[in-house]
Parts: C-alpha cells; structure tokens; sequence
C-alpha cells in the first residue's frame, strides 16, 4: 500500500484493522473475485507451462504412480471385503489419489501428519505397508490402535502420522499446537492437516486456523474439496467462493489446487512447506477434487447423486488416469509395466489381506489397558470383576479369537 | 438386536398396543406396523402437520439422513421446513436456540450422540439457562434434540457413546430415551412440544431392530415418567433404551435358575427429570435395587439413581445396590461384548443382590 505514513496516521485508534483507510463512500463488499485453481497438467496429462513442471526423478514419480494403483487396489479389495462382512467398515479414497501423494511427495518424514480419514495413500507414500493397513482393518493383534477404533482409523509415530479420530474438524487445532512445538524445537518441520470442505464448517476449523495465524505455527492446512459431505453438496456446505478464501480471512497465504493434479498438488505442497517452515507462517491449501466412492460403507451415495455425474468425474477426470498419461508422455512407463504393476499390486494386497485375517484380535486385556498411563485401581478393580466373569461363564465370554492376555 | 423381536416388551398387534392405559386418548386409533426410525419419522411428522411454526434441520436430513428418520418430510413439508445444515454441531444447537428464542419449533438432529460435544456449550450453557438467566422473559422450550446413541455392535468409540449423565447433570434440560416404536412416537411429540428444551436420545440399533403397531393417531406420552414393564416382588432393576432388552433375557434367566424369584424392571424413559417416585415405590416392595446403562459406571446416571434411592428406601434395603454399566474405559471395538453390560453380567449381579 503506498503513502504507508500517511493512512497510518490517518488510521490511529483502530487498532482492529490497522490497514484499513477511511472512506466516504457508502459500500458493502459483494462481488469477491473467484480464487484461480492452480494447475500444472490438463485433463489429458500435458503440461500446460514447461516452467511449472517440477520435473520430479524418475524414482518419484514411480513411487507415486505405484502408491495410486496400490491405494486403488486395496481399496477395491477392502470395500469388497466390507461388503462380505469380513471387515466391519471401510472408506475409500477413491478420485482422491493424486491429493494424497502429490502432498505426501512434497514433505519429509518429520512432517507431522493429522488426517482426516480419507488420506490413507499419504500414510502409504511414507511407508506404512499393506500388512500395516490390513491389520489395522482386520483389528487384529498387530493393529497399532489394538483393534479399539473402526477399521481406517490408522496411526503410527514411526511415521508422524497421528491416529485417526472420527470426530470432523478436532485434528485442526491439534496440528496448530503441534505446528507451534516444532517451532520452538527449531525443527525444520512442519504439521500438515489434512480435512473436507464439510469438517471446515465444524468451529474447530475457524479455531485452528485464526491461532495458527497469531502464533505464526508452521502448519500447513490441506483442504480436500471433493464436493460431498456424506450427502450435503458443497453448495450446500457453504456460500463464499469455497474454503481458500476463509484464509484471507485469516490473513494466510492460500491456494487453491485442482487437486486430481499430483503435480500441481506437489508443487503447492512444496511451497506451502517453505513457508510455512523457513518463514514460520501458516498456509492453506484447498484441493479441489471428487469423492468418486460412496462415502462409506455406510453410505449409498445414489440416494443423492446420480450414477451418470459420478461416471463422468471417472471417465474425465481420474487423476490417476492424468498421472499415467504424463507418465507416459515422458516415457517413463507404458501398457506392459502397467499390467505388470497391477498384477503384482493385487497379489501383494491379496497376500496381506489373507494374512490379516488369519491374525488373532488383540488380548481382552487390552481392554483396559492404556486408559491412562498406568491403570488406576478403580479399572483394576473392573477388569478384576471381568476375569471373574469370564471364568464363571466362559460359554458367554469366548475369547478364542483373541490373543492371550498375560495378565489374565 | 438379540431379543428384541422376541421380547414381551414389543407390541405385536393392536390390542397390545392399545391396552396400555397411556395410550387411553387414542383407543380407537388404527395401528400401523413401524420400526424405531418409521416411529421417529411419524412423530416428525404428526410434528410438521401440527405445528407450522415446526422446522427441521440438521447433517443430511434432506435427503432422510444417515438413518432414514427424515425420509420424505423435506418432499411432503417443503425445504424451508426441513434441511441440510453445514456439518457443524454447535451451529446446529445454536442455530435451533435461536429458532426457539423466538418463539418456533427447531427440531434439531446431531448425527450421531458421540457428535453433540461441539455442541455441549450451546446446550448447557445456553438452552439449559435460557429462561433461569432471564427471569423466564424468554425460554427455548420449543428445541428438541435428537441424536442416536448406544451400542450397535460395531461402532467403536465414535459411533456407540451414551452420553445421557452429561446432560442429566445440566439443570433446565430433559433428556429423553425410548424402548420401542410405540414409545418413541409418543416421547418424541411430548418432547417437542414440551416447554422446555429436550435431549432425545434414540437407540440406533432399534431403528430397524424393533417393530410394534404402532397408533397412526396424534399422542404423547409423558415425560418425567418411568413405567414399570414388568412386575414383581424380590428386586428391582431400572434401564432405558435398548438396554432393557438385554436386562429382559436377563432376567428371564434368573427367574429360570432361581425358581420362586420375581424380578420387577423399570423403563425409565425419563433420564432428567427422573420418576423417584415409581422407583422407590418398586424398590420399597423388592427392597433390592439393580440399575445397568451402557456410559461408563463412575458417573454414571446409576450414581444418581442409587444415591435417591438409598436415600429414600435406606431401611428396606436389603442387598447392596448393584450397578452394572459399561467399564470405565472408551467404547472398544473389539472388546465391546467384553465391555458392555451384557445379559449374563446383569445376571450374576441379579443373582448377587437376591442371595445377599
């Protein structure tokens, strides 16, 4: 702004806005320009402006490409699982893909991570192997959660990826917190938070985002726009020009990414997290996307949709279609490694799967276990009484399927 | 749910259903065959038809919600009359105060009872005082609340919570949970039309569990009243929601293995304010109390109820009060048969209190 001197002088005792100028000119703000949606590939995979391309290494790109079709695939195979009611529920992430790794490509394993629970392919691209992802579905005595939370809810420290929790918008302000301990470690990391343009109505999502702007957190908050919250559409949800311009709002650096571009996504990604970790600020990025899947097994999304507009979100803009077909373009794969990859991808879910279920629950012990660091007496008490129970009446308590307890 | 289409509890036909003294205005009502969610949606209705200073509004209502109790009433009453909030519970709480502060009819729907929490604030800080604060110059009387709550075999911590004690510990609150179809048409219309705010709260795993005839007639029935289900004479057990059809098999075990042994159970319907004087009336004849609810023991609701009771019917007691409620953990996934108070729990409790 020019003449800074003069409208500050002008501008003393308001101490709210301390930019703004008199005027007297009777005028209500109506008509805010649309936030672009930036882009490096169009619907067909060509790169539009060379200069955008972040020309990612070969390795990279495979690793992304790969983690697609593998979150693909297992998602097929877990829904159907579901659906045989060999698991008790189960989300997909399906239209999603190029959201998860285009973000998860642009940050390290220091990045600490709050999910919604539809990032699934974030935790993959960082390592967590389908064995990990089957045991958490399956409950079983490997799940890291131990078989307590609904299948999807993953979480693991060894990747900074915090366990998931139902509840819609609480893991905004976590990650400001979290965001704000970095910085005082002076760690070269940032948190990065992961929500629906649904979860962004909840009060926690205006909390986290106004104390992450006044403490200056490293965070960057990544908003998937996929168009659907179970059944209330996005025009529905909200009447601003979607969830980026909240972050004007809140004076933040904001983008909005068409996120079915993996590439677009890493480069907003990557910028955000230079911001957000050289210069201490937060960032929020909205990912405009699609939920292609219903929005869990719960849910049948023809009641609200019709098949026709989630077919065309499939057919024009699968951004695992886009992805390959920039992949292909740069002759870095083809038909025969593609077959080959969803062969081996299927019979490597196929692999954990059936381990998983072999798998014993985790022990009734684990019932009771960490409540609290260390059991208080009232719940020694109360798991006391249970191994009374079950003795007494072992046809009603049948824990064959469950590890052994050790301690009772 | 187990039990529950064999339960004597359920109203298989027209007779049953109208022979319950409750239910006297409508005696001459048709009945129609609805489970918990058609029940809930009827009385939604009857509300609508009624009342045309009546909304409803919430998470996906539009298009029925998420358990079908909407369905059809956005169609039948017009989207100004029922709609789609933005996924926010205290907007929701809020929004339904401010409806009823001036004098309409919200009729509000959290998703799920494990969701109200960013709502507690609007719910006990201000609908709970809203009258009490002004000297009763304004009430929200005309906001109902409800949200699904209990067990459902599957729903882990988030989707299984019972969350009645927070709100029976919030003066200016009713809180409100029903057994059955029947129940639940003429709970939820006293509910809304009740002058004060209600907390409704309905056992998902009856909305389709449960099936009774169901009169097609407008009734209430009343709040702040328990209603004993069955009678007997050597101990007395109180619960409410889907909990009563375990405490049933329960207690048909007991009577089997214990042959003499009568057990009376109680619905108390009514978790604020409660019915006192049904239950020390009961426990005054048995003289042996047993309350069992899902929430976690300490602090539970069943607190409450042994301390009055003891309080009340101190010399004729004659066994310990036994609570059995869920452990004091969060709601686990896989240990839930493990966790909750199943019926060979609330068994042996029985068997404890009578052979003290």
């Amino acid at each position: 702004m020019g003449s800074h001197g003069h409208f500050r002088a002008r501008g003393r005792g308001r101490l709210g806005a301390v930019s703004s100028v008199y005027t007297e000119k009777l005028e209500f703000l109506t008509n805010y320009p649309a936030i672009p949606t930036y882009r490096v590939l169009d619907v067909e995979g060509a790169v539009i402006d060379e200069s955008q391309d972040p020309k990612l290494d070969k390795a990279t790109l495979a690793r992304m490409y790969e983690c697609m079709i593998t979150l693909n695939t297992m998602d097929t195979i877990l829904y159907d699982a579901q659906r045989q009611g060999r698991i008790s529920f189960y989300m997909t992430s399906y239209g999603e893909e190029a959201s998860h790794m285009g973000a998860a490509a642009a940050l390290t394993n220091d990045d600490v991570i709050y999910g919604q629970y539809r990032e699934a392919g974030v935790l993959m691209y960082r390592g967590f192997t389908l064995e990990e992802f089957m045991n958490q579905c399956y409950s079983n005595e490997r799940d890291y959660g131990k078989g307590r939370q609904m299948p999807v809810h993953y979480g693991t420290a060894k990747f900074n990826f915090q366990t998931i929790s139902s509840p819609l918008g609480t893991q905004l302000p976590h990650a400001a917190g979290s965001a704000y301990a970095l910085k005082l470690e002076g760690k070269k990391a940032c948190a990065v938070c992961f929500f629906g343009e649904g979860a962004a109505s909840e009060g926690d999502f205006h909390a986290a985002l106004n104390i992450a702007a006044t403490t200056e957190s490293p965070v960057i908050f990544i908003c998937r726009n996929n168009g659907y919250a179970i059944s209330t559409p996005a025009k529905e949800q909200y009447r601003g020009d979607g969830i980026a311009s909240r972050g004007h709002g809140y004076g933040m650096d904001t983008i909005r990414v068409d996120g079915n571009d993996a590439l677009a996504m890493y480069n907003a990604v990557k910028e955000a997290r230079r911001i957000a970790v050289e210069e201490s600020r937060p960032v929020l990025i909205e990912a405009m996307t699609y939920r292609v899947g219903h929005h869990s097994t719960s849910d049948d999304s023809s009641a609200y949709r019709s098949k026709q507009e989630v077919a065309d979100w499939q057919k024009n803009h699968s951004p695992i279609t886009r992805f390959r077909k920039y992949l292909e373009a740069r002759g870095l794969w083809n038909e025969e490694q593609e077959q080959a990859l969803r062969k081996d991808v299927r019979k490597r879910v196929l692999k954990a799967f059936s381990a998983a279920e072999k798998l014993k629950k985790p022990p009734v012990e684990d019932l009771f276990n960490d409540v609290y660091d260390e059991m208080p007496p009232h719940l020694a008490e109360q798991k006391a009484e249970l191994v009374r129970l079950m003795k007494k009446y072992p046809e009603h308590y049948d824990a064959s399927d469950y590890a052994a307890s050790k301690s009772m | 749910m187990q039990g529950v289409n064999e339960s004597r509890f359920i109203k298989n036909t027209r007779e049953q259903a109208l022979a319950n003294p409750e239910l006297a205005a409508v005696k001459n009502s048709e009945t129609k065959k609805l489970n918990l969610y058609q029940a809930v949606n009827e009385a939604l209705a009857t509300a609508l038809a009624t009342d045309e200073k009546a909304v409803i509004f919430g998470e996906d209502v539009s298009f029925g919600g998420v358990f079908r109790c909407t369905m059809g009433l956005a169609e039948k009453f017009g989207k100004h009359r029922v709609f789609n909030t933005p996924l926010t519970e205290q907007g929701i709480a809020g929004f339904g105060i401010g409806v009823a502060a001036v004098g309409h009819t919200a009729i509000a729907e959290i998703q799920f009872a494990d969701y109200v929490f960013p709502a507690f604030d609007q719910l006990v800080n201000e609908a709970a005082k809203y009258r009490y604060r002004s000297g009763n110059e304004f009430n929200v009387g005309g906001l109902t609340v409800r949200m699904p709550c209990m067990a459902v075999g599957h729903g882990a911590h988030y989707h299984s919570q019972s969350p009645e004690a927070y709100f029976a510990h919030t003066p200016g609150l009713k809180v409100v949970i029903p057994r059955s179809p029947i129940q639940t048409k003429g709970l939820l219309l006293a509910a809304i039309r009740d002058k004060n705010p209600v907390v409704f709260m309905e056992p998902k795993i009856l909305y389709r569990a449960a099936v009774e005839q169901v009169p097609v007639d407008d009734y209430t029935l009343p709040l702040g009243k328990a209603e004993v289900i069955k009678e007997g004479k050597d101990l007395t057990v109180v619960g409410w929601g889907s909990q009563l059809y375990v405490l049933e098999r329960a207690i048909a075990m007991a009577e089997k293995r214990m042959p003499g042994v009568s057990i009376e159970l109680i619905d108390l319907r009514s978790i604020l304010p409660w019915d006192i004087e049904t239950v020390t009336k009961s426990v005054n004849k048995t003289g042996r109390l047993l309350i069992a609810h899902e929430a976690p023991q300490t602090g539970g609701f069943a607190s409450e109820i042994a301390t009055t009771v003891q309080e009340h019917c101190f010399l004729r007691l004659e066994a310990p009060i036994q609570r059995v409620c869920g452990w004091d953990t969060p709601f686990p996934l896989v240990f839930e048969k493990f966790y909750v108070p199943s019926a060979i729990r609330c068994f042996d409790a029985m068997e404890r209190a009578l052979k003290f």
